[in-house]
């Protein structure tokens, strides 16, 4: 699944990093504390987090993410966008929480070893 | 002239929920003396209430006590701020009000004691002191700094409510004075043990929430006289004044 496959199928709005919509998801992870993120998510996610910070733009291109989804209504700060623009890194928003998304993404067959 | 200044500058008073009553102001004086400081700071969670209180009773005993805060960012994470005068501080505690929303449960979260410098309290302090404002770690910066205080980023060495554990290393953009690392990591070992400190001028302090662990470590300074426009000359390496330990 592309990135803009994503942005359609769950209606996400699109804020920053339009230049990566064509990366391809392969994985999902779920965190907010960008110390732990930083060792462990996995190339190719779609990342789940409350966080807007910039710093989330810089663990996104260290772990070659595919995309990141600020949830829970939160928003990216100015300074997240511009970065994101810069590097590609689709930002985009999620009205609810991180755990409903996930379950949708999981469902559709994101990091779901049944569904290959 | 230049001399040895011992300062601890990051402790609680009884006003932050998860400290202990016993942190009233006369105690703080009294064990920060026994512990033979020069120097402390009065951080409390989003809030300076009892820092006068404290100024005055160190005053009367004869300890240099600076006026502070430890804010919680938005971003959930905690940075001290420290400044010249108990003004200064409650114009900061003022911008720290309007950003921070809910009201405490003090049977979750602990008693807020409102006290004298003779122990009297004076009453409960009813906000969510401990929870996080809606400002922005540039936000907290740039105000502490535009009241002529200084920031330094709390226990940096922790994965909780610290800058690297919450967002993984610190931001180029973020201008703070100096990192804090915990009676965790020993000052000297502070840059190879914690690498993301990189350059910046670090200290170490006792995050006291109860008296015996004020003094638990400390941070030596040379310094001309136990105030913070030294404090600041020290953390940029000016005029001989520096940081030892």
């Amino acid at each position: 699944m592309l990135v803009k496959d994503l942005v359609e199928k769950f209606d996400l709005a699109v804020t920053g990093g339009k230049s990566g919509l064509d990366r391809e998801v392969t994985e999902g992870y779920c965190g907010d504390l960008l110390s732990e993120v930083m060792g462990n998510a996995p190339a190719g996610c779609a990342w789940m987090t409350v966080q807007g910070h910039q710093n989330i733009v810089a663990v996104a291109v260290l772990r070659e993410m595919a995309a990141i989804v600020i949830t829970g209504g939160q928003i990216p700060d100015a300074e997240t966008i511009q970065k994101a623009d810069q590097e590609g890194i689709p930002i985009l928003q999620w009205p609810d929480s991180s755990f409903s998304l996930a379950g949708r993404l999981f469902s559709a067959g994101v990091g779901n070893p049944a569904s290959e | 002239m230049l001399k040895k200044i011992k300062a601890d500058l990051h402790i609680h008073s009884c006003l932050s929920p998860c400290s202990d009553w016993d942190m009233s102001p006369k105690k703080i004086v009294q064990k920060s003396l026994e512990q033979q400081l020069d120097l402390i700071a009065i951080c409390d969670h989003n809030t300076a209430e009892n820092v006068a209180a404290i100024m005055r009773e160190g005053a009367r005993q004869g300890i240099a006590v600076l006026p502070g805060m430890e804010i919680c960012s938005r971003e959930e994470v905690h940075l001290v701020t420290l400044f010249k005068s108990i003004e200064a501080d409650l114009k900061m505690q003022e911008f720290i009000y309007k950003h921070l929303n809910g009201n405490n449960q003090p049977e979750v979260f602990g008693h807020q004691v409102v006290a004298d410098e003779h122990d009297q309290v004076l009453g409960e302090n009813p906000r969510l002191l401990i929870g996080a404002t809606g400002l922005s770690l540039i936000d907290v910066v740039e105000k502490a700094h535009h009241l002529g205080g200084i920031c330094i980023s709390s226990h940096v060495d922790r994965p909780s409510y610290s800058l690297i554990g919450q967002l993984g290393f610190i931001p180029e953009n973020l201008h703070l004075d100096a990192v804090e690392v915990s009676f965790r990591v020993p000052l000297k070992k502070a840059r190879t043990e914690v690498p993301g400190i990189g350059n910046y001028p670090c200290v170490t302090s006792s995050d006291a929430h109860f008296l015996d662990d004020i003094g638990k470590v400390w941070t030596e300074f040379i310094l001309a006289a136990p105030s913070l426009e030294e404090l600041i000359m020290a953390l940029a390496g000016k005029d001989g004044r520096h940081i030892v330990n």
